[in-house]
């Protein structure tokens, strides 16, 4: 038997579907080059035509926000209700708006 | 990005950050990878996630096994397409394994080295074409009942592997039920291939789902932490429920002189598998153990100089790439 696997570096894969939404997180592979990260992406997340684009990048050069941070970077949005339509009340009668 | 929440609150964790989390999972919020979590949660989901992954992996080999004599091209398309589906699962879920921190070459090493379980399912072999069908009907039927739960697991990569895990597997499930449709009403002949696939596959199927629940050693808390949704006693009884109106509907008997339909219950009664054997397949004293894990590290040592390969290539390209600059 040979040595152990060597570790390959980790690349996260973003597919964009054919609806024309933007590309999605899919998940990762191991592949030693971006060339190679990009067949493999290929071989193991659209093998249903699940996209006709693939990005492939670095998991080491995504910045995560901190999961400790959430209270102070999302919960300001959840009390500004006025930022969405539904807040307004239009009187009856009134179209088109 | 995986790997940099761990170092982090190392030791004991405090009373409040624990609760925080059970009050989070009890509340269905999924936890994501850099999230805190406790360790057993975590050495937990690592087992359970690189289990399946591995199962995955050795599972290509039956179904590998007839590739080459499947009887016409259109089924040998179809069966190089499950195998490759199986290659896929396992990779997905080798990736979901890693968002907690293990690395690939650990689990895949610790497969190779024959200390990591698989599905005792994949120890069996599989004698003729009906076990293609039977495996694809039973088996996968069966992985799709446990698998389904699992889409909503708590952690979510894991969920969300499972997922895409499960869309495929509907394909496995209906291939393997359309040859069984073909043989049971062919000639004699192929019609006794498959009673002969049900009768080797039905109590290996029910075994896929584990020991009684007062036997099962992970239960109590891997339903408390939502990794896990129902009992395997609740999922087998579900399995012979579904399963045995389609052997009616096949014509074909399932080995089992205790199989009753309950009329007040609306379920079936059936006979007890024999543990003795599951629990010496799991041991790896199964009809196949030895020749899965040497094929797997034949595999892995064959394919060492398209790694090797792959690796001076890219060290190649860098190099050039560096010389330019």
């Amino acid at each position: 038997m040979t040595g152990p696997t060597s570790q390959w570096p980790l690349w996260e894969v973003f597919l964009r579907s054919r609806n024309g939404l933007h590309h999605q997180h899919v998940g990762s592979v191991h592949a030693v080059d971006a060339e190679m990260a990009v067949g493999n992406a290929r071989d193991v997340y659209t093998r249903r035509g699940e996209g006709v684009s693939i990005w492939v990048v670095p998991s080491a050069a995504i910045v995560a926000s901190d999961p400790d941070d959430k209270g102070e970077l999302f919960e300001p949005a959840l009390d500004k209700i006025y930022r969405h339509p539904t807040f307004y009340e239009i009187p009856d009668g009134v179209a088109n708006i | 990005m995986y790997s940099q929440a761990l170092d982090e609150r190392d030791g004991q964790p405090d009373e409040a950050v624990n609760a925080a989390f059970e009050q989070r999972v009890a509340a269905e919020e999924k936890i994501e990878a850099n999230d805190w979590m406790p360790a057993a949660y975590r050495k937990t989901l690592i087992r359970q996630i690189s289990q399946h992954a591995h199962s995955e992996i050795i599972g290509m080999q039956p179904e590998g096994n007839w590739i080459t004599r499947a009887p016409s091209l259109r089924r040998k398309a179809i069966l190089l397409a499950k195998v490759q589906d199986e290659a896929g699962h396992g990779l997905y879920l080798y990736a979901a394994a890693e968002t907690l921190g293990v690395s690939r070459e650990e689990v895949v090493d610790q497969l190779l080295a024959g200390t990591a379980k698989y599905s005792s399912i994949f120890n069996y072999p599989t004698l003729t074409w009906a076990d293609m069908g039977a495996i694809g009907w039973l088996v996968d039927g069966a992985a799709i009942m446990n698998q389904i739960p699992l889409c909503r697991c708590s952690y979510g990569p894991y969920a969300r592997a499972m997922v895409r895990i499960c869309k495929e597997e509907s394909f496995h499930q209906r291939q393997g039920f359309e040859i069984m449709v073909t043989l049971s009403r062919g000639t004699d002949a192929q019609k006794a291939m498959a009673q002969d696939a049900l009768n080797r596959w039905w109590w290996p199927s029910l075994m896929m789902f584990g020991p009684h629940d007062a036997e099962s050693t992970h239960s109590d808390t891997s339903m408390r932490w939502k990794i896990k949704r129902f009992s395997n006693d609740e999922l087998r009884q579900k399995f012979v429920d579904v399963t045995v109106p389609q052997a009616d509907f096949l014509g074909l008997t399932v080995p089992d002189p205790d199989l009753k339909y309950d009329a007040t219950t609306g379920h079936y009664v059936f006979g007890e598998p024999d543990w003795s054997e599951f629990k010496a397949v799991l041991r790896g004293d199964g009809p196949c153990n030895a020749q899965r894990l040497a094929h797997r590290r034949a595999a892995h040592d064959n394919g060492a100089w398209v790694r090797d390969a792959a690796e001076a290539h890219a060290a190649k390209q860098h190099d050039q790439v560096e010389a330019v600059a």
